[in-house]
């Protein structure tokens, strides 16, 4: 294997392991937030402390995801020098922007932290949270913009390899921008919804009837059910984006070889090697729906794009995954919620519990999934139709051995979190902590 | 003023910014370690502890702004500098990965985890020195030109380079020095006199190998890079000024008004650092790289210049808050129980 490949390999397993904490980044403000505004206005003790003790989790998860971003923003020019070179002058906006956004969300993720109980007014500390969340999610906008110029480059013209004519704003909200941030930020609140709520059924599940875990998987599972649903319009809308401007990608996620009208979904299934689909459902008419809204409309396939622009048919299985579990998500939470009001008794069964526990692993893989189909989806472009990625990347002889010894550090900090994460909350259990809370409060350190 | 000198001098702002704070960091962190090892710990422990808490995200932030901004601004630097550091780039990336997760681990997981803060230490230690590496290959003189027409790293002339150990060495001492004279100004508002006992003698025991090696590398530069040594002599009434500073914030340190000794600390590496930039003029990466050939278009330069005066609009109120609420502020400052 060449630089090219192990430069790809490198990227995908540091963006992997960001893209992690990066979406506890960005979502997981806003459950601090409505737990903080709650305990406020109804007086509960309860909600406070589900504020405070999501935010002491929430600081290792950014600690790390600050380091993998650094590590992220260092690396897109140490891996891709010539791909920086050339989009640095048509992007460099929206990543300056992006870290301001960051700086901002540090600064007041720092004060939030060291504040409780210095200001006088309550309200006053909780309006630190809104500089916080605003800012995860302008750094997640700006970012995700970046994302969305590689795939849809706009903005400037070329005249014999000379940029002409840019234009950084038109590149910034090029076409793939609003679906593809819309998408990043409601699937973020919803995965962050239910990582937080397999917390609460996993204490449910050891036996803790503590009114605060009911009170705690009540409000995630309400927000994760609104955030499905958004994320689900949002990725009707990613598709119908696709068909027009990414037909390629499109196409290699559904295995859609013929140009043809009344084009099925086809779910699950493989792939032979005369690229003929066996053992997979198919859904008739889907596709065209979902393209055109119409049952006949006609979808371009494959065999109509020239071979060395097809991404990799292994992207199909990426698709499936984030498609199935945003659709069990959805339904489980949708359940859960009429269960809750109609007194069901068998949402509080262990099996129903086991899965309300899964459910927020299995968003942060739909979350992984939507992403490698994504970026594999536009191979082999790395700007889309402007640079290849062979072109792009770096020509040093060592990136081997980088990416040996990054994978064995990002090893060394997942289970380094994993392991601080439950240590902390296990040695300092919710109770104990209530019962501090109605003598005095302190620092969150 | 052109945009080119514009966009340099903010960047070099940048660098400064994350020169200062980041050697207040790692210093502290070297310290923290240090008197692990000599049974002092208990006396700077709750100073550094009380300072480092809140504001630690913050100086990562300002390494990923000039390095954001440079590509930005000089987006050619992207392939000279990425093509030649990955390893060195590489080696800073994963020791700022392990001291900023040990860190967290350390303060919000298990607290006074010995093993953590050693790691906090160490790491402080080692990443100036690779980061270095950049500023070092920037001189010139490092870089090979393969006959395929790549360029690579000339480790062999890098490792046995007496003038890039006195970068490395440099960098090192300076970190010391910087970090010792803001905690020492830190324990002072704390009114904790032993922790600002220690600190007073970490000053002055790294004071002097700082200007020392400053001035050892000026005239080393003689043999490295003759051009180079006559701008910086050309700049030499700044490097004066730089000197009389580092003597009036002794004389401060002394006569016990530390924050302002801290203020002429500070004074005296900006003048140095903008005399050093300036001196390199119009270089970026010597003899391949200047500004102007690496310049961004004009429309993104004039964008950056625009977002970069908003988002100050939006920063410095923000970091004045951070700065009332956590430096100035006594009573945070004071409060032993945490």
């Amino acid at each position: 294997m060449d630089s090219v490949e192990f430069s790809r390999y490198l990227t995908m397993l540091t963006l992997s392991v960001h893209v992690i904490f990066a979406t506890v980044g960005v979502g997981v403000p806003l459950f601090i937030m409505l737990a903080h505004w709650l305990g406020l206005k109804n007086n509960d003790q309860h909600y406070l402390l589900m504020a405070k003790r999501w935010a002491r989790g929430y600081v290792i998860s950014v600690a790390v995801g600050v380091v993998t971003g650094t590590a992220i923003a260092l690396q897109l020019a140490l891996l891709w020098p010539r791909f920086m070179e050339f989009a640095g002058q048509l992007v460099a906006l929206p990543l300056f922007m992006e870290t301001f956004a960051f700086f901002f969300e540090a600064i007041f993720l720092g004060i939030y932290l060291y504040t409780w109980d210095r200001f006088k007014n309550p309200k006053h500390h909780f309006y630190l949270l809104i500089p916080v969340l605003l800012g995860g999610a302008m750094s997640a906008l700006f970012i995700t913009s970046v994302n969305a110029f590689m795939n849809t480059p706009q903005g400037f013209s070329l005249l014999n390899g000379e940029l002409i004519n840019i234009q950084p704003i038109l590149a910034m909200f090029n076409p793939a921008m609003p679906t593809k941030v819309a998408h990043v930020l409601s699937s973020a609140y919803m995965t962050a919804a239910f990582l937080l709520a397999s917390i609460a059924a996993f204490h449910l599940i050891r036996g803790n009837r503590h009114e605060y875990h009911r009170k705690a998987l009540a409000l995630t599972m309400k927000v994760g059910f609104l955030f499905c649903i958004a994320t689900a319009l949002i990725g009707d809308l990613s598709g119908k984006f696709l068909a027009e401007y990414q037909p390629e990608k499109l196409a290699a996620a559904e295995w859609h070889f013929e140009t043809e009208g009344e084009a099925p979904i086809l779910l699950f299934g493989v792939l032979t090697d005369n690229n003929e689909v066996k053992y997979a459902i198919k859904i008739p008419y889907a596709l065209s729906f979902l393209v055109h809204s119409n049952l006949s409309g006609e979808v371009t396939g494959l065999n109509d794009i020239p071979r060395d622009e097809h991404p990799p048919y292994i992207i199909h299985y990426f698709f499936d995954i984030m498609v199935s579990i945003g659709i069990g998500l959805t339904l489980l939470s949708m359940i859960y919620l009429i269960g809750v009001n109609r007194n069901w008794s068998f949402i509080k069964l262990k099996l129903f519990r086991f899965f309300l526990v899964a459910s927020g692993p299995l968003a942060m893989l739909a979350i992984q999934a939507g992403w490698w189909f994504t970026e594999m989806g536009r191979q082999p472009w790395i700007m889309r139709g402007f640079m290849t990625t062979a072109e792009g990347a770096t020509d040093s002889d060592y990136v081997w051995l980088m990416f040996i010894v990054f994978a064995f550090v990002y090893f060394i900090l997942m289970v380094g979190t994993a392991v601080v994460l439950t240590r902390m909350f296990k040695r300092n259990p919710m109770e104990k902590e209530l019962e501090k809370l109605n003598g005095n409060g302190s620092d969150i350190g | 003023m052109t945009i080119e000198i514009l966009g340099i001098s903010v960047l070099w702002l940048f660098l400064f910014g994350y020169v200062i704070v980041a050697s207040i960091d790692f210093g502290a962190g070297f310290f923290n370690a240090s008197t692990i090892v000599t049974n002092k710990h208990h006396i700077v422990n709750s100073v550094i502890q009380r300072y480092l808490s809140p504001v630690w995200e913050i100086t990562n932030v300002f390494l990923v702004f000039f390095f954001v901004g440079m590509i930005g601004f000089f987006p050619k630097t992207a392939y000279y500098f990425g093509t030649v550091l990955l390893i060195p780039i590489s080696i800073s990336i994963i020791l700022l990965a392990l001291r900023g997760s040990y860190y967290a681990f350390s303060t919000y997981g298990s607290k006074g985890h010995k093993g953590y803060t050693l790691m906090y230490g160490v790491t402080g230690v080692l990443i100036p020195a690779s980061l270095t590496t950049a500023l070092i290959v920037s001189q010139g003189g490092y870089i090979k030109e393969l006959p395929s027409g790549k360029i690579e790293l000339d480790y062999l002339t890098l490792f046995t380079s007496p003038f890039s150990w006195s970068i490395v060495l440099l960098s090192l001492v300076s970190v010391l020095f910087i970090s010792a004279s803001f905690l020492a100004y830190y324990s002072a508002v704390a009114e904790d006199k032993e922790a600002l006992k220690l600190f007073k003698k970490y000053t002055w025991i790294w004071s002097f190998p700082t200007i020392i090696t400053a001035f050892g590398i000026i005239i080393e530069m003689k043999w490295h890079n003759i051009a180079h040594y006559e701008g910086l002599l050309s700049l030499w009434w700044l490097f004066a000024l730089s000197l009389v500073c580092f003597i009036i914030s002794l004389l401060l340190l002394k006569r016990g008004r530390y924050g302002w000794s801290f203020v002429f600390v500070v004074l005296q590496f900006a003048l140095a650092f903008y005399a050093y930039g300036v001196s390199r003029y119009p270089y970026l990466l010597y003899p391949y790289l200047t500004i102007y050939d690496g310049f961004t278009n004009e429309t993104m330069a004039k964008a950056l210049v625009i977002v970069f005066i908003l988002g100050l609009l939006l920063l410095i109120p923000s970091l004045y808050l951070v700065f009332k609420l956590f430096i100035m502020n006594k009573p945070y400052i004071q409060n032993k129980k945490g």
